[in-house]
């Protein structure tokens, strides 16, 4: 599978990062080396095997559904590049 | 000022405990040598004023007595964990000026068993990479030089394993993703263990891949890492994924007594082109074992190849979903908006302005696999490949295999920008034998085992069973007393 420029663009917007018109040739031939790498998954047979979806067999712990914590407004704002009237700011979203 | 910042815990605790020395002066003897290190690029944020404030309670602590045994021990910690109030940015610029308002399990784990914190050390960005190359701080330097030549301390723990290589803090420590904890104790002549996933909470490390994840101790031996290790691990209510396995006195199962264990050699980490010095070196530690009273097996993990390629669809994927946090809304860095610029425009610009080039193409790549269409194709195919290199590992410990020995690393520490020009998959090889028991959540050591004829480093990997770290840990003490390596870095920093 070969990803072209248009390819690499789609990718780039789905990720929401920023790549220059300039850049998208040389990304492209990255992507390109690093699947051609994993191509190699092909050779395996794979028939009635599960996708692993837990590395340890140990259940996930479940845990009563109610509030344990909160009322930390200014902790939780304290890193906000932008935060107003208790609100974290952002551009306007709607028009 | 008398040096003590080159003891090993297990000194230094015996030490503190008989009165002979104070945690006050052995912190004080340690930040000196932190700030004569600017030069190795280790430390990034120190912090010696709440470090001497820790000893000083430290020393209350041990003058009552029945302290525990990391007690007045002065640490390094990764730029990964959370701690509360000081700058915890991964290495990467999109985590400028971030303090976090909470601390880390790990980190609140040693500290409760009084452990000394010396401050932030250098690491790849979100811990991607293996030469300590992506950080926004610049380059973390190998204390270990062949001539003129700088060279890397390896990736991604890099400053960790620097910063305990160059005596500058007694231990410190790293997370583990795909090597990123063995490979940079191998480069640098020191002991690293990445623990069974879910021994220790992620709770509170910055994620990479959350389902390959482990934090761990990198020490000067093996006994410091037993000693370490045990605080370190446990449940924890805010990780659902941690175990509530229990954590044995992981010292006292150090007895150098391996007589009828069973140690396995995999053909499949025989690589075409291996450098015969890693080769005789692997050897050697299987005739040492053998010596010592382990039986010593041929065996076959016939997917041992695919591990790379599986790791780098999984890696990514999860990458990509929990990088998605970093938006410049919530914390972090917002690039500069112009008055006409959308929201979707400061998401874009502020992630291509924070994150590396590594990091950018890592989300990407973990973007494409799990895109419509090719979530079957990619990231479906490589999860069913990893339950087959983890069933690998079992039908070989059905067998009764105790241990697997094979090297750490493919080569010896490497020079900085060395890698620059070479493709990123090339730069994926480094992680080539360690990658594996991520995959698996096994728990593997690396120790360091000899030197290269240049006069570098290498080190020998064990892997274990499941929840057996005790019992690695002792396969790993007596592999290292045969051994005998007791080589460190001249200095010249």
């Amino acid at each position: 599978m070969s990803i072209d420029r248009a390819t690499a663009a789609r990718v780039a917007k789905l990720a929401r990062i920023k790549v220059e018109e300039s850049s998208l040739d040389s990304l492209a031939s990255e992507f390109n080396q690093i699947l051609g790498f994993i191509e190699q998954l092909n050779e395996v047979n794979v028939e009635g095997i599960e996708p692993m979806t837990s590395v340890s067999p140990q259940k996930l712990k479940r845990r009563i559904d109610q509030v344990s914590d909160g009322d930390q407004q200014d902790r939780v704002l304290s890193n906000a590049p932008d935060a107003r009237e208790g609100f974290f700011a952002v551009p306007k979203v709607v028009e | 000022m008398a040096e003590y910042n080159n003891w090993t815990i297990a000194e230094a605790r015996d030490k503190l405990r008989a009165k002979e020395i104070t945690s006050e002066e052995l912190t004080l003897s340690c930040i000196s040598a932190i700030d004569n290190a600017d030069a190795l690029g280790a430390f990034v944020h120190k912090t010696p004023d709440e470090a001497v404030d820790q000893a000083k309670s430290a020393d209350l602590r041990l003058k009552q007595g029945d302290a525990p045994a990391l007690c007045g021990i002065p640490i390094g910690v990764k730029d990964l964990f959370a701690c509360k109030g000081v700058l915890t940015q991964a290495a990467s610029k999109i985590l400028e000026g971030f303090k976090p308002e909470y601390e880390s399990t790990v980190t609140q784990n040693l500290k409760n068993a009084g452990a000394i914190t010396l401050g932030k050390l250098n690491m790849d960005e979100f811990a991607m990479g293996s030469s300590n190359e992506t950080s926004v701080y610049g380059n973390a330097i190998n204390p270990w030089k062949v001539s003129d030549k700088v060279l890397t301390p390896g990736g991604s723990s890099g400053g960790s394993a620097s910063a305990v290589a160059a005596d500058l803090c007694l231990a410190a420590i790293g997370t583990d993703t795909g090597g990123s904890i063995r490979q940079p104790a191998a480069f640098t002549g020191i002991v690293g263990i990445k623990p069974t996933y879910g021994r220790c909470s992620r709770w509170g490390i910055v994620a990479f891949a959350s389902s390959l994840d482990q934090a761990g101790p990198m020490c000067k031996s093996v006994r410091d890492t037993a000693i370490m290790l045990e605080p370190m691990c446990g449940f924890d209510n805010k990780d659902s994924t941690s175990s509530e396995s229990k954590v044995p006195n992981f010292e006292a199962m150090l007895t150098g007594d391996i007589k009828g264990k069973k140690i396995g050699i995999p053909r499949e980490y025989r690589l075409e082109g291996m450098s015969p010095q890693i080769e005789s070196l692997w050897q050697d530690g299987a005739d040492m074992l053998r010596a010592a009273g382990a039986e010593i097996v041929d065996i076959s993990l016939p997917h041992t190849k695919y591990a790379l390629p599986a790791y780098y669809v999984i890696a990514p994927a999860e990458a990509s979903s929990n990088l998605a946090r970093y938006d410049g809304v919530r914390f972090g860095r917002r690039a500069t908006l112009s008055a006409s610029e959308n929201i979707t425009e400061m998401y874009e610009r502020s992630r291509s302005e924070g994150f590396g080039m590594e990091v950018q193409r890592r989300v990407m790549i973990g973007t494409y696999v799990l895109s419509a269409g090719f979530y079957d194709a990619y990231y479906n195919r490589a999860r069913k490949v990893r339950s087959l290199i983890k069933k690998d590992f079992e039908d070989v410990f059905a067998t009764g295999v105790d241990a697997i020995l094979t090297p750490t690393t493919p080569s010896a520490a490497f020079e900085l920008g060395k890698m620059e020009s070479a493709d990123p998959v090339e730069m994926y090889l480094n992680d080539v034998f360690t990658v594996t028991v991520n995959l698996a959540g096994l728990p593997g050591i690396s120790i360091p085992a000899g030197l290269n004829s240049e006069g570098l480093p290498l080190g020998l990997q064990l892997i274990g069973r499941p929840w057996e770290e005790g019992d690695l840990m002792n396969i790993a003490y007596t592999l290292e007393t045969a051994t005998g390596y007791t080589k460190k870095p001249e200095k010249w920093w």
